[in-house]
């Protein structure tokens, strides 16, 4: 009896997370979808109802003969849509790329430094992901305006003599990112650098390599791992942004995030907002795919 | 040991200026005596006398409080239970489905968690106030739990459970008197991260709230919008005092047990010998 209490006791470990995810994270993509195939209603909610389940069986196929790809096709013939998402997907990957620029060298500069300095140093980089990432952002706004600390600081030591305007355009987009995701970029590589054995670079210059070399053929290669992980925990979050180019981005700028947000709170169309996201997620299952597979990786390494 | 070249130095100087310096100047700012976010004017602490006074900043400021602690707090125990699923049940059926959707949510753009979640509630009739909110932080935050209690069970010496368990104690017995005990610095940093993410969140909490339940975050994006002002730089430095204070007593709590740990370890082996 003790026995089979305990059993179910230890089932549940696993039955009660299940069940949370399931219900709160993978049916309502279901019901993304359903409602993306809906006619979009003057009501509340505003969409007509897809599944009704009082009229049984044939009730459902009666109502799926009334599922419409309207939305779906609403979003092909207007171009807005679709520029979005070259420019979230660009601006995104853009970002990436200057994250890892920046977010390298950091990480290669912490592996490093002396042992007894690098808890503090890890300890420091986690920090700013502490504070409030609305903060952060909001930060940059009296940094980068026209008549902001930045300007008054190139114009102070005659650098310039007019403000450059990076306010509301895609370069504070850049900036935005590149700050509020340096962290994610810089733990992964890091902690890829931290485990690599120094003397393989030594073993590679005494044959000869020049640090440079050496540092290309050895050192970067062992850190590819942490390099792809840290790209795709930029890159996946950054093409559905909406904080950083909402707050720091012009009008002119497209992000699908904020096309999203709009078509829901200000045009309340939830049924077209509810195909946005679904391509949105269709764009991003492979690369979500393929980082669940790098930490399912370096989870089995650690066994 | 490679020496830690100047062109090291300089670059880890450069990266932390770049990620601190903005978070510095708007605590400095938030100091000013003039309203121009960027002249400064003297220092003067009346930014913070208004908050006082703005009753609806501080009703937000309750209410973002009361769901951080009970959503980190719920997330904690799901968290834990999926790290442990994770790690001790190699095999079941689903596992692959079940650790998709304990790392896809980290990723995951958070308009999307936010519309999901919404159409979810509105689909089961649920009216969107404080309890939307609180769970749909749960669901998010769990996650960050998970990953954080996981890598703590990774490195966690089964055997000391094997003997419990050999001695007699039930699972669940095991699992508080073992178990829990060593990994309970991670599950209190998860509780932590938790707890910060719950109180930061913007997006997802915009999608799930309802009347009545306007936190911090949407307070302060609403009067962001409307331009940079040292009220909010002052709310703002507020805040970030309060997670440094969170992050400091964790990191110290932490600290300490692992002392006490190893202090605890020693005397055992010296009994042994």
């Amino acid at each position: 009896m003790a026995r089979i209490a305990s059993a179910f006791v230890s089932r549940l470990v696993i039955i009660i997370p299940y069940a949370w995810l399931l219900f709160f994270f993978l049916i309502p993509f279901f019901i993304v979808f359903r409602i993306s195939l809906s006619q979009t209603a003057v009501a509340m909610p505003p969409y007509t109802p897809v599944f009704d389940l009082a009229g049984g069986l044939s009730g459902i196929l009666e109502k799926m003969r009334e599922f419409s790809a309207d939305n779906y096709v609403w979003l092909t013939e207007d171009v807005l849509y679709f520029n979005a998402y070259v420019s979230s997907v660009i601006i995104a990957a853009v970002s990436t790329f200057l994250t890892l620029l920046i977010g390298y060298p950091i990480a290669y500069g912490m592996a490093q430094a002396p042992r007894s300095v690098r808890p503090t140093l890890l300890m420091l980089v986690i920090l700013p992901f502490w504070t409030s990432f609305l903060i952060r952002v909001y930060a940059w706004i009296a940094i980068l305006k026209p008549e902001g600390l930045l300007n008054q600081l190139l114009m102070s030591i005659h650098v310039i003599d007019q403000p450059l305007i990076i306010l509301n355009t895609n370069w504070a987009i850049y900036i935005g990112i590149v700050y509020s995701y340096l962290p994610f970029m810089v733990l992964p590589i890091y902690s890829a650098l931290e485990k690599m054995d120094h003397t393989l670079t030594e073993a590679a210059q005494d044959l000869g390599c020049t640090p440079i070399t050496a540092f290309w053929r050895v050192t970067f290669p062992l850190s590819l791992a942490g390099v792809v992980a840290g790209c795709l925990l930029v890159f996946i979050p950054a093409v559905g942004e909406f904080v950083i180019p909402d707050l720091l981005g012009g009008s002119e700028t497209l992000m699908i995030g904020k096309t999203l947000w709009n078509e829901f709170n200000a045009n309340r169309d939830w049924p077209v907002s509810s195909a946005v996201a679904t391509i949105l997620l269709l764009i991003l299952v492979l690369p979500i795919v393929y980082f669940q597979n790098v930490q399912a990786k370096a989870d089995g390494e650690g066994r | 040991m490679a020496k830690w070249s100047r062109f090291n130095i300089v670059s880890v100087v450069l990266g932390f200026g770049f990620l601190y310096l903005p978070i510095v100047l708007l605590v400095i700012f938030s100091f000013n005596e003039s309203k121009l976010v960027t002249v400064w004017a003297g220092f003067s602490t009346r930014w913070y006398g208004q908050l006082w006074h703005n009753q609806g900043l501080l009703d937000a400021a309750w209410v973002t409080i009361r769901l951080a602690l009970l959503s980190a707090t719920c997330a904690t125990v799901l968290g834990t239970l999926a790290a442990l699923a994770l790690v001790r049940y190699t095999r079941f059926r689903g596992r692959v489905l079940f650790s998709g959707m304990v790392y896809a949510p980290l990723v995951m753009p958070e308009v999307i968690t936010g519309l999901s979640l919404l159409l979810l509630f509105v689909a089961i009739g649920l009216d969107r106030g404080f309890w939307t909110i609180t769970l749909a932080h749960i669901t998010f935050t769990m996650c960050f739990v998970a990953v954080v209690v996981q890598s703590r069970l990774l490195s966690f010496d089964q055997s000391i459970e094997e003997a419990a368990l050999d001695l007699g104690a039930t699972p669940v017995r095991t699992f508080f008197a073992i178990t829990l005990p060593v990994i309970a610095p991670a599950v209190f940093s998860g509780w932590v991260l938790a707890f910060t993410l719950s109180l930061d969140d913007l997006v997802i909490s915009s999608f799930t709230t309802g009347p009545g339940a306007t936190t911090l975050p949407l307070k302060i994006y609403s009067q962001v919008r409307l331009g940079v002002t040292p009220e909010i730089n002052a709310i703002c430095t507020i805040l970030i005092g309060v997670v440094a204070l969170g992050v400091l007593v964790a990191s110290i709590v932490t600290k300490r047990r692992e002392v006490q740990r190893e202090r605890d370890e020693r005397a055992a082996f010296a009994a042994i010998g």
